[in-house]
């Protein structure tokens, strides 16, 4: 009953912050930017006086703003973002198409980064001070401080370009749709998938290995020794269990945050998701693709808000939600 | 056979200030239902001592050996040490707000415990058995509180959930370290009698950890007194309370707090217990006792026996007669402790030591 009421109010301020951004972004590219700039990038920079009309009526450019306003708002309401100022078609069968690829690497790379950064988070904790956990220490403050394009490059330089040379055409980049069958799709997506997760797995793996060696000084893992069970069950039963609500917290800053980092990661491997899109969109001065992107971005958090929070109130019985 | 007997058990952690050596050679025995209450100040290594004989010191270099039913428990293999905690020792803590685990279901954990042990026990038969368990230890309508989780009870039911874990599986022995220690006083004394009460259902034996001799006095057979990692004293309660021989276990008795529902000590030990890394040289105690004599400086006093008969031991160079004393020489004595002045101290153990006949007297 509380989890619906929870979901109930948080939808709503989320509506409410979803309302706030796009209406702020709204104002941000069509108030604060003089028409004649917005019709002049449409119609491009030689451009006659009678077609920078023409652009302006076309594109109803010259109403008042708040009409605008409305209009973009009703067409929001409808789950409609308005058509593209680039290419002649409406936005969301541009999100459509491009969304999948976004998704895959969201999803796939998330995994495997959460996958890999407890592994070794909880291999180095149980093993501190050992070789593999000064040698994940090395691992960690590299994954930390290179940045992704970097990852990307060496990974396509290095994996790709070789598999390639030796006549081995797998790994492949681009996008392969999951339609077009499981190999091709997953050629595609691995190296996506490994450089998120280089960058991101080591704070998982810092985070999981402090996390865990504190819950193991606890009291309670000292009464579940004494109960007399195996050093197995202490720790993935008790330690473990303990230690995962921090790394669920950040998981949910995180992923929240993602769409905005996976630009760099669709761009390197051109995997024409809504990421690369909107970059390309920012250029070309489209604004109802850039304002989407930044709804959709919005919608992400705070849904991933909302998910971790039920995630946190199933993982600990002692928070409740409400 | 005792059940346990403990033999020289040394325990030291080497640590990067230096080598702390928690446990410094005790011997003691525990027969069979009887109750063995381990008394001394915070640091002074009962927790260490009784850790180690589950094997729950780690990094602890170990020493000695604590035959138990015939098996050394030192050294004893992981596999091996797995059967026997909490199936023929099990362990109740001091802080019951964080001994039992925060994310499972209480019931849970006393079912884990069982199951662990015996793998022919349903779930359906493990959750009746932790039912009965949470009735027996007081706890109201326990089909229902099974399925609470750690949160939900109060410290002294947790204690009671704690204590039910403990005896689930009818161990020979309990280890309750300092259980009543962080629960209020009216509360302190329900555990302390519920687990008497359960202790003579059962025959289990008991090695009650406490600082506080009032709780060794309610449920005690005997008393192992330890400082800085040694016994100073050893002896039934009897000899304890009445014919106390070592000044810490005099001071101990002086310490005793008015009333279980107040923490104003009738009077502090003087001083600190010493650093386990560096220890004094000769008795450990020398800094603090009124009584210090040049050889206590140097010479390191062993457990031997107070009397003749023998079960009566202390680590004192104090002579037997000192046991006890004349009205004057303690009037003397207790002066003496509160002014901390050694040197008169000294001046008392020697006439004491000098006519024990005429100035030593039992005052039991
Ligand atoms: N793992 C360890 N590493 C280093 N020193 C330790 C370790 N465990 C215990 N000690 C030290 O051993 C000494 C004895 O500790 P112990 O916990 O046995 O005392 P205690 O008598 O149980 O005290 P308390 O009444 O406070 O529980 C302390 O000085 C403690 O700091
Ligand atoms: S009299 Fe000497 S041996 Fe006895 S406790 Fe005091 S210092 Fe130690
Ligand atoms: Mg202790």
């Amino acid at each position: 009953m509380s989890t619906v009421r929870f979901l109930i109010r948080r939808i709503l301020t989320g509506i409410v912050v979803l309302w706030l951004v796009s209406s702020a972004t709204f104002f941000l590219f069509f108030a604060a930017i003089p028409v004649q700039d917005v019709a002049r990038n449409l119609a491009g920079r030689a451009a006659s006086p009678a077609v920078l009309q023409e652009t302006i009526n076309y594109y109803g450019l010259e109403k008042p703003i708040l009409v605008q306003y409305g209009h973009f708002l009703g067409n929001l309401v409808h789950g409609n973002f308005g058509n593209s100022f680039y290419y002649q078609e409406p936005v969301t069968t541009i999100i459509k198409q491009d969304l999948p690829a976004t998704i895959s690497l969201v999803i796939g790379g998330t995994l495997l980064w959460l996958i890999a950064g407890l592994a070794v988070g909880i291999l180095s904790a149980t093993r501190a001070r050992s070789l593999f956990d000064r040698l994940a220490t090395v691992g960690v403050l590299a994954g930390i401080s290179a940045p992704t394009f970097v990852v990307g490059e060496l990974l396509i330089l290095i994996v790709y370009t070789q598999l390639h040379q030796h006549g081995i055409g797998f790994i492949e980049t681009g996008y392969a749709g999951i339609t077009s069958g499981v190999g091709p799709w997953l050629g595609t997506m691995i190296l996506p998938w490994v450089t998120l997760a280089i960058v991101q797995a080591a704070v998982y793996t810092r985070l999981s290995r402090g996390s865990l060696l504190d819950t193991l000084g606890e009291d309670s893992i000292r009464t579940a020794r004494s109960k007399g069970l195996s050093e197995r069950r202490v720790l993935y039963r008790h330690a473990v269990r303990s230690a995962m609500t921090p790394v669920v917290s950040q998981l949910g800053i995180d992923v929240g945050g993602l769409l905005g980092g996976v630009v760099v990661v669709e761009s390197v491997f051109g995997l024409h998701g809504i990421g690369q899109q909107v970059v390309t969109a920012i250029t070309n001065g489209d604004q109802p693709t850039v304002i989407a992107f930044v709804i959709l971005a919005a919608m992400f958090v705070v849904v991933a808000n909302i998910v971790v929070d039920l995630a946190y109130s199933a993982l600990d019985p002692r928070v409740r939600i409400s | 056979m005792s059940l346990l007997e403990v033999t020289d058990l040394r325990v030291s952690f080497p640590t990067a200030d230096g080598v702390v050596q928690a446990v410094r050679g005790v011997s003691f025995s525990v027969e069979r239902g009887q109750t063995l209450g381990i008394v001394g100040e915070s640091g002074s290594g009962k927790t260490v001592l009784t850790q180690t004989l589950l094997g729950l010191t780690p990094g602890g270099q170990i020493s000695g050996s604590a035959m138990f039913e015939g098996k050394n428990l030192v050294g004893l293999s992981p596999r091996a040490m797995q059967r026997i905690r909490g199936k023929e020792i099990s362990v109740i803590f001091q802080d019951p707000l964080t001994s039992l685990h925060p994310l499972y279901k209480v019931g849970w954990q006393i079912c884990e415990m069982i199951r662990s042990h015996d793998k022919s026990v349903t779930k359906k038969q493990a959750i009746e058995r932790a039912v009965e368990l949470l009735g027996h230890v007081g706890i109201p309508r326990p089909r229902e509180r099974v399925n609470d989780y750690p949160h939900q009870f109060s410290g002294g039911m947790r204690q009671r959930a704690m204590i039910a874990m403990a005896i689930s599986l009818s161990p020979k022995l309990i280890i309750a370290d300092e259980p009543t220690t962080a629960l209020d006083a009216t509360v302190q004394a329900q555990i302390l009698e519920l687990l008497l009460r359960l202790q003579q259902e059962s025959d289990t034996a008991l090695l009650m950890i406490t600082h506080d001799l009032g709780v060794v006095a309610d449920i005690a057979d005997n008393v192992l007194v330890m400082y800085a990692g040694r016994a100073a004293e050893k002896a039934s309660k009897r000899d304890i309370f009445y014919q106390p021989h070592h000044p810490y276990t005099k001071g101990l008795l002086e310490s005793i707090p008015h009333s279980s529902a107040s923490n104003d000590r009738l009077k502090p030990i003087t001083g600190q217990p010493p650093s386990l890394i560096t220890l004094p040289p000769g008795c450990a105690f020398h800094p603090r006792c009124a009584y210090v004599m040049d050889r206590c400086l140097v010479e390191q006093p062993n457990l031997i026996p107070v009397a003749d008969a023998g079960e009566h031991k202390s680590a004192c160079f104090l002579p037997t007669a000192a046991v006890g004393l004349t009205e004057e020489a303690e009037d003397l004595r207790k002066q003496t402790v509160e002014m901390g002045r050694h040197a008169q101290a000294v001046k008392v153990a020697e006439a004491i030591a000098a006519a024990p006949e005429s100035e030593g007297s039992v005052i039991a």
